[in-house]
């Protein structure tokens, strides 16, 4: 029972730390808290469902399809996400942080009800995109698809850091996250680097898309509501723009998520546990966690 | 004067919107709907209004409302309260401000009814909730259903868990937010005990977060190993938790409420983790009456599609009809007038039942029917009267 709830624990962390950190990202480059994110992920929910029903029409190979299908969701949530960041972040580059955050607002209601209008508002259920094997650990029977969400997860997180560690393309980025200006002087195009921040936030999201379709098959055209919030918190507890913040708060939610309603007499008072230790947080550390306190320059 | 002309048309826009509005009609009558169109559960919304569409239709085809001598045209106006208590309540509102309005439909789901109930009462327009089993909402008479209660339905559950399952130990599982769920819930659990059963275990979580990670409360329930667990939960919720049940180690039955009741439950429980669950329903085909097979046989005619209509389409037809059969009943279209003539409805032979108002509030007296699911359909078990 322990090891079933350590194991509900990492898998739930790691879906909302996938979520945070594109999330997180975007803000640290951008600079743009995006609110849209959440339809981001909608639309790559409603791509793989598509796409692997399509496929397990051709095909019954399992991995194949989710290879595939994550391929093909990436792809259409990248393009969404840089023609969302062209027509309405863009232009708004220089206008006040309000007026971008309600334009992200904006652009969130109007792909989750485009979601609406096209699939319809009947949910929809995702095919198993993991094998349905179960495993025997001491005595536990665990489902594998617990396991590979956790393990694709970390693969994940690992390929981001390593990428924005060791590229070209991840200097500039963390340049461009610290000073647009002096990186503009050092010849950083950062209009492409915040389009490179877009595209990886779409492939995290398609990618978080994935292993929530596969954990919890049923969803609808909201199923994006909960994962923008959740994000957004995960990504504030452990200080927005870093990304070991945003899986540091990613996990600390999934945590609170399981042991709260073990510990707690009501289970359902986990989400007055969750916003508690937030709000302690904030009081303590205002920039989160991990979060680094921006130099005002006078 | 860029700016004078961006006002002019704007204006114009608005005029036209409210130009095209319905324009008066002496000779229709109108009723409101207060429907969950779009937000978290919209496929009740889209259900309710193919059961309104259905019955003014066929009203109207038949030659309408006759009123003193005078037939009339019977037409609604719609609006969408997406899901949310506030939205439900400014609807209900300007229903109650419009005089052309005679009565108003929906909303279906309770927590949004409860949130109509005041003006119900406040302003007296008389409503009727197709769907909500909430026991408060009739405590204002103008609220009026087409269902029954949540505490005929817990019990029921309770009755069939003990001595149809033989369960002694059993488990619940609920939305806190919505006091639809609580309330089957709670009444589920004080018959099961009178009963001489036991309930193990009770545990919530927050509907209205969308939480969809139920694995650590079905953890505490699955270690007291229950004989029967009760899900009183919304059907797009139901595969998730019975999945997650599953991997939890849980091996006992699925119990479920009238929220179960829809085709596509059984379409996405493709691993079959349901069968043998049961659940009470409003209407079953395999004992349907005259008019409830005319109603199946218009429904695949209209719509095409090969399932039957879910019980939201068939209570929402017959709360129209309940409408009708209270205005011709009452030779009046005063709102107080038809509020009493709904109260005094003695027999209305519906789809979802034989209905009788005569009890002194708001509850028809009907039947409910209980159901199992066996090779992925319906199965019908049996009928129990009030």
């Amino acid at each position: 029972m322990l090891l079933q709830q350590f194991i509900n624990f990492l898998q739930l962390g790691s879906i909302y730390a996938l979520a945070a950190i594109s999330f997180s990202m975007v803000y640290g480059i951008a600079g743009l808290v995006n609110f849209a994110h959440g339809s981001v992920f909608t639309i790559a929910m409603y791509l793989l469902f598509y796409a692997s029903t399509l496929l397990f029409k051709i095909t019954s190979a399992t991995w194949g399809v989710f290879v595939l299908s994550l391929m093909i969701a990436s792809l259409g949530t990248s393009i969404v996400a840089i023609l969302m960041e062209r027509i309405a972040y863009k232009p708004l580059r220089n206008a006040p942080p309000i007026s971008v955050v309600v334009s992200s607002v904006g652009v969130g209601m109007l792909l989750e009800y485009l979601a609406l209008n096209l699939a319809g508002s009947k949910a929809k259920r995702m095919p198993n995109l993991i094998p349905d094997i179960t495993i025997d650990i001491a005595g536990t029977t665990i489902p594998l698809f617990k396991i590979m969400i956790i393990v694709i997860a970390f693969i994940a997180m690992i390929i981001l850091s390593l990428l924005v560690r060791k590229t070209q393309l991840g200097v500039a980025m963390r340049a461009v996250s610290q000073d647009k200006t002096a990186a503009a002087f050092m010849g950083i195009d950062s209009n492409r680097v915040i389009t490179y921040s877009f595209i990886f936030g779409a492939v995290l999201a398609t990618i978080a898309a994935g292993l929530y379709g596969s954990a919890y098959s049923i969803f609808a055209y909201n199923v994006g509501d909960t994962i923008n919030w959740w994000s957004f918190i995960a990504a504030v507890l452990g200080g927005i723009g870093s990304i070991e913040g945003a899986v540091l708060g990613g996990f600390i939610l999934g945590g609170i998520n399981v042991i709260a309603p073990m510990v707690l007499p009501v289970s359902s008072y986990k989400d007055i546990v969750a916003f508690g230790v937030l709000i302690f947080v904030l009081l303590i550390k205002p920039t989160g966690l991990l979060g680094k306190n921006a130099a005002e320059k006078v | 004067m860029k700016k004078l002309y961006f006002v002019i048309l704007c204006l114009l826009a608005f005029g036209m919107i409210f130009g095209s509005a319905i324009a008066a009609d002496e000779d229709t009558i109108y009723f409101g709907v207060n429907y969950e169109l779009t937000g978290a559960n919209p496929i009740i919304g889209e259900s309710a209004i193919k059961g309104v569409d259905m019955a003014v239709n066929e009203i109207n085809e038949a030659g309408g409302l006759v009123v003193n001598g005078k037939s009339y045209k019977f037409a609604y106006k719609a609006l969408d309260n997406g899901f949310n208590t506030d939205e439900s309540a400014l609807n209900a509102q300007e229903f109650a401000d419009d005089e052309s309005i005679v009565a108003s439909i929906g909303p279906n789901d309770s927590d949004m009814c409860m949130a109509t109930q005041a003006i119900a009462c406040g302003d007296g327009l008389p409503m009727i909730s197709p769907w909500s089993t909430l026991v408060e909402l009739t405590s204002c008479e103008y609220y009026f259903r087409a269902c029954f209660t949540d505490t005929f339905q817990g019990a029921i559950l309770a009755n069939y868990a003990y001595n149809y399952e033989n369960a002694r130990t059993a488990a619940v599982l609920y939305d806190m937010s919505n006091p639809y769920n609580e309330g089957v819930a709670t009444r589920f659990s004080e018959v099961f005990k009178e009963l001489g059963g036991e309930v193990v275990e009770s545990q919530t979580y927050n509907g209205k977060t969308g939480e969809e990670d139920f694995t650590s409360q079905l953890t505490k329930i699955t270690g007291k190993n229950p004989d029967i667990l009760l899900m009183p939960n919304f059907y797009e919720e139901i595969v998730s938790q019975a999945t997650q049940a599953r991997d939890m180690g849980y091996k006992g039955k699925f119990l479920g409420s009238d929220t179960w009741v829809d085709t596509s439950l059984l379409e996405w429980d493709t691993e079959g983790l349901l069968e043998g669950s049961a659940v009470v329903g409003h209407y079953h085909k395999d004992i349907a009456s005259d008019v409830a097979l005319k109603f199946i046989d218009n429904y695949h005619k209209i719509y095409g599609e090969t399932g039957d209509p879910n019980d939201i389409v068939a209570l929402n037809y017959d709360a129209v009809y309940l409408l009708k059969t209270a205005i011709e009943n009452g030779q009046s279209f005063e709102r107080k007038a038809i509020r009493d003539s709904l109260a005094n409805i003695e027999v209305y032979e519906g789809v979802t039942g034989t209905m009788t108002f005569n009890n002194g509030n708001g509850d028809p007296t009907k039947s409910a029917v209980i159901m199992k699911i066996v090779d992925g359909k319906f199965q019908y078990v049996d009928s129990v009267t009030p």
